[in-house]
């Protein structure tokens, strides 16, 4: 399935958060939003999402989700958005409940997804026993039990230490391999848009437009922590979003 | 100090000795505002209040008029348990406060939702709640009376209206502070709206819930009181009062003692019930 993006434009009130924001997201492909705080690329995805309307503008789905997909578009949150009264698997659980799907059905998707998260062991326990990468596990393992046709990921990674991070990105790198998915990828870490990203698409300070859009053509496989290539990338995204970010840092609050 | 950094230690101590100022450990300022309860100084202090009156009476300097001595207290106690009158009055005693304070907690915490879910429940019942809250319901006796018979039914309501109240304000302020990155997490994974209640709403709020919980029982041991005010034959209520009217200090304190007991079990079930169900809290 793709997304789709046309002359999307928001505001909140008075403030102008996107203007004219256009998108292809082609299937089986990651595309990672950049820009500086508070440029509406969270905004952006929860209208892709459709936890919000534009006010302006349209966001389109082309094409049938997969077979057995039981929630086409699925968030990954920065904050993990686990329920702490549930288990691991009551967490994955959740979202299958209710589907009209057969207990033995439920356990297998269950299983196979904590297998894929490396959680199985962790199945009984609670979040609260659970560090932050762990957790964002469990979300991502949640993310797969409906089987997404686009996975929408706010910020993913950034409730995490350096370390964790790391260790996640591989995994994400992992999973993607196995399986490609389509994906938005919305971060501030110009680090983890070079490593994950197909596409890049900077955005500017508010009210948010599409600067720029990068291409990657490097298998995510082959790209290593600290790669040449990569690091050229990294630096031009830097350098075509350092005035926009400064500028954005200096601007009064006033939403 | 391990050798190690002795001797960095020892040539600064030479060099500050002429500045007049040793090394010294760094004060520590880090201690208090972290309260603990300890497991057994609660009982010494309630022993030796007792022990404290027993004395005075004994001694004499607390008049028999002033307060009634803790080992009366307890023979009358003791008597009322003898002649079986205890469990004559503490069953329909108990029977008023287990029916009253559950219609009143179960209507409180199905309106609570409803005001914490709803805008029209919300702007329809928070001024009306507001102005049923602050009216002292003991003052409203009469009319239950008139509404409800002088039996039963009264009592029930007075407890129940006036668990009710607070019970709803508890409750959808709980409603309230459930995290909406949970339900906007349910709702991203298409989660149909009594799923998001009845699996995210509820079970965030039911810490708030619960604490809110405490507070109306306490209120409905208070009511119980005040509802066998009028026309009830037994009930420790009922007996308080009695005793009371008659002056008969040892009686009067024997109920107060009931009442307090009955508190303290309460506040405990609800500690235990929270300990069970809210496990997951960190």
């Amino acid at each position: 399935m793709e997304i789709s993006l046309r002359a999307v434009s928001h505001a909140y009130g008075s403030v102008a958060v996107l203007r004219d924001v256009g998108l292809d997201i082609p299937s089986g492909r990651i595309l990672c939003v950049v820009g500086p705080s508070g440029c509406g690329k969270s905004t952006l995805l929860r209208m892709i999402g459709g936890l919000e309307r534009p006010d302006r503008g349209e966001i389109l789905q082309i094409g049938a989700p997969p077979e057995g997909c039981l929630n086409p578009l699925t968030f990954i949150f920065q904050d993990f958005a686990l329920l702490p009264w549930r288990s691991v698997r009551g967490n994955v659980a959740l979202v299958l409940e209710g589907r009209g799907l057969t207990t033995k059905t439920r356990e297998a998707v269950i299983a196979d997804v904590l297998a894929r998260t490396r959680l199985s062991a962790f199945a009984d326990a609670l979040p609260k026993q659970l560090s932050g990468g762990m957790k964002q596990r469990v979300a991502i393992a949640r993310a797969l039990a409906v089987n997404p046709a686009v996975l929408l990921m706010d910020e993913p990674l950034s409730a995490l230490d350096a370390q964790t991070r790391e260790l996640l990105m591989e995994d994400l790198i992992a999973l993607w391999t196995r399986s490609p998915f389509t994906a938005i990828y919305v971060t501030h870490n110009l680090a983890e848009a070079v490593r994950l990203g197909h596409q890049i698409a900077v955005l500017s300070r508010r009210p948010g437009q599409i600067r720029e859009l990068i291409e990657i053509d490097m298998p995510l496989a082959d790209r290593a922590l600290g790669d040449p290539v990569l690091e050229a990338v990294q630096r031009r995204l830097w350098q075509a979003m350092r005035a926009e970010a400064e500028a954005a840092d200096s601007e009064l609050l006033n939403v | 100090m391990s050798d190690g950094v002795a001797p960095p230690l020892a040539r600064r101590e030479g060099r500050t000795d002429s500045d007049g100022a040793s090394p010294r450990p760094v004060p520590f300022r880090g201690a208090g505002f972290r309260p603990v309860s300890i497991r057994w100084i609660g009982l010494v202090v309630f022993v030796a209040f007792i022990a404290l009156i027993e004395w005075g009476t004994w001694a004499g300097w607390i008049s028999a008029l002033t307060l009634p001595r803790p080992s009366d207290v307890l023979d009358t106690f003791g008597e009322l348990y003898a002649s079986g009158m205890l469990f004559a009055h503490l069953g329909p005693s108990l029977s008023r406060l287990v029916v009253g304070a559950a219609m009143g907690a179960s209507a409180g915490i199905v309106v609570g939702v409803l005001i914490g879910l709803f805008s029209l429940a919300r702007s329809a019942l928070v001024p009306l709640v507001a102005a049923i809250f602050p009216i002292p319901k003991i003052a409203l006796l009469p009319l239950f009376v008139i509404w409800f018979g002088i039996d039963e039914g009264s009592k029930y309501a007075l407890i129940a209206f006036g668990t009710f109240t607070p019970t709803v304000v508890a409750t959808f302020g709980a409603v309230d502070n459930v995290d909406r990155t949970l339900i906007r997490m349910g709702q991203s994974f298409g989660l149909s709206w009594a799923a998001i209640v009845a699996k995210i709403v509820l079970p965030g709020a039911m810490p708030g819930i619960l604490s809110g919980l405490r507070i109306s029982l306490a209120i409905a041991i208070i009511l119980l009181v005040a509802a066998e005010m009028l026309g009830a034959e037994y009930g420790i209520g009922a007996y308080i009062l009695e005793a009371g009217s008659l002056y008969d200090l040892e009686r009067l304190f024997a109920g107060v003692v009931i009442l307090s007991v009955l508190g303290v079990l309460v506040s405990g079930a609800i500690g235990l019930l929270e300990r069970r169900i809210l496990r997951w809290r960190v």
